[in-house]
């Protein structure tokens, strides 16, 4: 199994809050990794360092490093980074633009001019969303106006449409109903034939269902996040190494 | 620990199980207790507890369906309870052994035969002692114990190679006998089949304590006489 992404010795500060403590993990290409572990645990803020979601925020430092492709994404030019790296979030949020312009905006944004080249892109991706049958006679329609997870899927498509390497999903079905949900996770085994995923759910039948490996991040006493397995999905809930994760995904924890 | 109602139900469905187990054990030494008295009314109420036996069988089974569905269980929850399925099943065959030997001392009723009976005692006494230490075992997923049990299953096999040869014996003194030393050996069978499936059960303790699932096989002869 190739890795695609090494973390090393990774710490995460707000200020002079410690969120994340000394995580090491690798993740496998072109599977589907889910981090699970209770709120506060620093998943999200882990999977954010990932392209960088973090720097916005004033006053947050690492230490450690994130390595992909042979490059330690924390000291990488992020528009570079997220060209390679795509993130999905909890609600869906397309922009007030039509179908068609969500897609083509990330594309456009690296420099793609050429029409017919963004048509292909737009088709391409919209296909590899599982949206295109749903939408393709009306591109021009707001992306708003979409029901919550076709919106979702555009998010997704929109993500596809600059090909990254990885897609990030922060909770991505958490908004959406039980067919939605499904839909997305269906769609989820196909896009990892193309790219690597990391997913965060507090849904750990969703990350049973749907990922090939699956990390329990857990709190410290003093609040910083740490990894307290990682393992194969399918072990970790049959048989898991730890008693905590036992505890936690049995719903015995706390 | 939280989870305090799910557990109690998975605690309740475990007091069900130990329950038909008693059962099991109980119409089993019914049923040769009756073969010696030849007590046709006490074969014939075997068959009756059979039908409870069944229906305790199949509202287990529906309980921990329940649980499964709704509770999405994990781990050693789930490991709990999908053996508690594969065990109750081997109870209610078991039951069915008893049931058999039940139909045999019907058919023996007035039939003046020199069966072996100490030695299907005998083989009865073991298994079942086999059955309610795995039982044990189980419910307090002792793998270790679980892991032990089957050896003992070798003392069952050789009593049942001497009911076996006193059959033949049986038959071979008056042929008229034949019919009728055959459902000797159907006793012996059972008793000999009801060992072999406590294995059954120790394997899933094993698999409840340690995820792991093996095989606890350990006698290697008594093929010969297997007539299934």
């Amino acid at each position: 199994m190739k890795i695609q992404i090494s973390v090393k010795n990774f710490n995460f500060f707000y200020g002079k809050f410690q969120a994340l403590r000394d995580i090491n993990f690798e993740i496998p290409e072109r599977q589907i990794t889910a981090i699970i572990g209770p709120s506060g645990c620093g998943k999200s803020t882990f999977i954010r360092s990932f392209n960088r979601m973090n720097d916005l925020i004033a006053s947050v430092s690492t230490k450690g490093e994130i390595i992909l492709d042979g490059e330690n994404i924390l000291e990488l030019d992020p528009v570079t980074l997220r060209k390679k790296i795509g993130m999905v979030f909890q609600r869906p949020n397309p922009f007030p633009k039509s179908i068609y312009e969500n897609v083509a905006y990330g594309p456009r944004a690296h420099g793609i001019k050429n029409k017919n080249q963004l048509d292909e892109i737009v088709e391409k991706s919209l296909k590899d969303s599982f949206l295109w049958d749903e939408v393709n006679k009306d591109l021009n329609k707001s992306g708003l106006s979409l029901s919550g997870g076709q919106q979702q899927r555009l998010c997704i498509a929109r993500a596809l449409a600059v090909e990254p390497e990885i897609i990030l999903m922060d909770e991505p079905a958490s908004a959406l109903d039980p067919i939605a949900t499904l839909k997305i996770e269906e769609l989820m085994q196909e896009l990892k034939q193309k790219y690597t995923i990391v997913i965060v759910t507090h849904n750990m039948q969703q990350a049973a269902r749907a990922s090939d490996y699956t990390a329990f991040f857990n709190m410290l006493p003093d609040r910083a996040g740490y990894l307290v397995e990682h393992d194969f999905t399918q072990t970790i809930f049959t048989n898991p190494k730890e008693k905590l994760t036992e505890d936690y995904i049995s719903g015995r924890f706390g | 620990m939280s989870r305090k109602l799910f557990s109690q139900k998975i605690q309740n469905i475990k007091d069900e199980v130990l329950l038909l187990g008693s059962m099991v054990e109980e119409a089993v030494n019914k049923s040769i207790y009756a073969l010696k008295m030849r007590d046709t009314k006490l074969a014939k109420q075997i068959y009756q507890r059979d039908i409870e036996l069944n229906d305790k069988r199949f509202s287990i089974e529906n309980a921990i369906l329940i649980l499964i569905a709704t509770q999405q269980p994990m781990a050693r929850d789930l490991r709990e309870l999908a053996s508690m399925l594969d065990v109750i099943s081997e109870l209610e065959r078991m039951g069915d052994y008893a049931k058999g030997i039940a139909k045999v001392a019907i058919k023996l009723e007035n039939v003046d035969l020199k069966i072996p009976i100490k030695e299907i005692e005998t083989m009865a006494e073991l298994s079942i002692g086999m059955l309610h230490k795995a039982l044990t075992a189980f419910i307090n997923e002792d793998a270790k114990t679980a892991a032990q049990i089957p050896y003992e299953d070798d003392a069952v096999d050789r009593i049942y190679e001497d009911v076996y040869h006193k059959a033949v014996e049986l038959m071979m003194s008056d042929p008229l006998n034949v019919d009728n030393s055959n459902l000797i050996i159907w006793v012996g069978h059972n008793l000999e089949r009801l060992a072999d499936r406590v294995t059954n059960i120790c394997e899933r303790t094993v698999f409840i304590a340690t995820g792991e699932l093996m095989e606890l096989e350990v006698d290697e002869e008594d093929d010969q006489l297997d007539l299934e």
